[in-house]
């Protein structure tokens, strides 16, 4: 997380700005609509938050924001939602900006948000392997066996003889696991 | 023509007419899980396309937006391959269609993830992120169906016969494609063959799937000549913003 200060830098009056870490707390209350435990803070999706000054030398604040999946539908909901919760503390307007690059990995979710989708019944990513993303080599072997996937250990009994029943659950993020020991279906945020 | 445009337009073209194929599985897979997941691959596809129409919108600059370009174009201004505009066929027709298009597509991403135009770039390594996924699940699925029962792997040899006619013109380069490799903005066409030929040949030697040996093909897609599927699809596509032109919701 950059938190940049473009005001502070060019030494212009603070007046009317309210701190970056303020509005990060803020952020902090507004969740992932399909997975309400997260925050998107603690998703990692609130990338930046700058002070601009705008022509008529009001401060506006923009938030930058990256998207989980290209196609995710509730991109456009948390824009709202981050909108909203700005200004229920007086913050208006908010520009909320979408940033690709660098994409969203599972890795930038915080250890706390993991711990409320294990708490939630949601098994957390693991972390991703390196290169995964870019690279032009196919293991095809490790693609189609899968006795080479991680282990996902059950978020309801802690068992870690669990299996993969369909590679997508409820929403683009997740995929759908069981547990053998327990018996109980679950989802698996996937490492991504 | 501009050649950028037009290859952003191969871009979206491919991710939106395939999205929109799949998306027709919606309630009519053949469970639960495989409806689920064929849709969730739909959707990251129509993002992808979104993002590629969007961006060939700003370079065409003439005030067309995604939606313009993806709503109000007839069938012969659209640049998909012929391979994504094939009828969804059966549940195995869908999969072996999906699976040569993901072994392609994902090569495409890793090599335009280092274009020398910085959008082009984010937008690739976005989408090479979702698409690994998506050959992971095409892949173990042709390796399912293939090496299943006879009936299975019948049915999945014949979806290959069929589909592959339409696999080769990927790889043919015309003037878009050598201006954009000249540029640094995209792969050369040819580059992508022997990468592509090699995963696709690995997976069906574990489906048990032979590879056909014909070598007569369709071209036409990215020119703009396609076959009679490509009206039809566009009709449902398009049909609500051609009835009542600019409605929004």
């Amino acid at each position: 997380m950059v938190v940049a200060d473009a005001l502070a830098s060019v030494g212009l009056a603070r007046s009317g700005r309210v701190a970056t870490e303020q509005v990060l707390q803020w952020l902090d209350e507004v969740m992932d609509p399909e997975v309400p435990v997260v925050s998107v803070v603690g998703l990692g999706i609130v990338r930046e938050v700058i002070w601009h000054y705008g022509p008529d030398a009001a401060p506006r604040l923009q938030i930058v924001v990256t998207p989980t999946y290209s196609g995710c539908p509730a991109t456009e909901v948390i824009a709202a939602s981050i909108r909203d919760k700005l200004a229920s503390h007086g913050v208006s307007p908010v520009e909320v900006q979408t940033r690709l690059s660098p994409a969203w990995t599972t890795d930038w979710m915080s250890a706390g948000a993991r711990e409320a989708l294990r708490a939630y019944g949601i098994a957390p990513p693991a972390e991703c392997a390196p290169g995964a993303g870019g690279s032009q080599a196919i293991d095809i072997g490790a693609l189609l066996d899968p006795s080479r996937r991680v282990a996902v250990p059950c978020p309801l009994c802690g068992s870690p003889k669990t299996r993969l029943l369909s590679q997508f659950g409820s929403t683009a993020c997740k995929a759908l696991y069981q547990c053998n020991s327990c018996l109980e279906p679950f989802d698996y945020f996937k490492p991504h | 023509m501009v050649p950028k445009f037009e290859y952003l337009l191969r871009l979206g073209d491919n991710t939106l007419v395939l999205a929109q194929q799949i998306g027709a599985w919606c309630g009519h897979g053949p469970a639960l899980e495989e409806d689920l997941a064929l849709t969730n691959v739909g959707l990251d596809l129509l993002g992808q396309a979104r993002l590629w129409l969007s961006y060939a919108g700003e370079v065409e600059g003439k005030g067309r937006d995604e939606d313009a370009l993806a709503y109000l174009r007839d069938g012969g201004a659209f640049r998909n391959l012929l391979l994504v505009e094939q009828p969804n066929g059966h549940y195995g027709d869908t999969i072996m269609r999906q699976f040569l298009f993901d072994a392609w597509h994902r090569h495409l991403l890793a090599a335009l993830a280092t274009s020398d135009d910085p959008r082009i770039a984010e937008i690739a390594q976005k989408a090479s992120k979702e698409v690994r996924y998506h050959l992971q699940r095409s892949a173990y699925l042709v390796v399912a169906l293939g090496d299943g029962t006879t009936e299975s792997h019948d049915r999945m040899q014949l979806s290959l016969e069929r589909l592959w006619p339409f696999t080769q013109e990927w790889f043919e380069s015309d003037p878009v494609d050598a201006a954009c490799a000249q540029q640094g903005l995209a792969p050369a066409a040819h580059s992508l063959a022997e990468p592509w030929r090699a995963t696709v040949e690995a997976v069906l030697a574990r489906a048990t799937l032979e590879l056909p040996n014909y070598t007569g093909h369709q071209r036409g897609g990215r020119q703009g000549v396609h076959s009679e599927h490509l009206g039809h699809l566009l009709a449902e596509l398009q049909s609500v913003q051609r009835a009542y032109p600019g409605a929004r919701w």
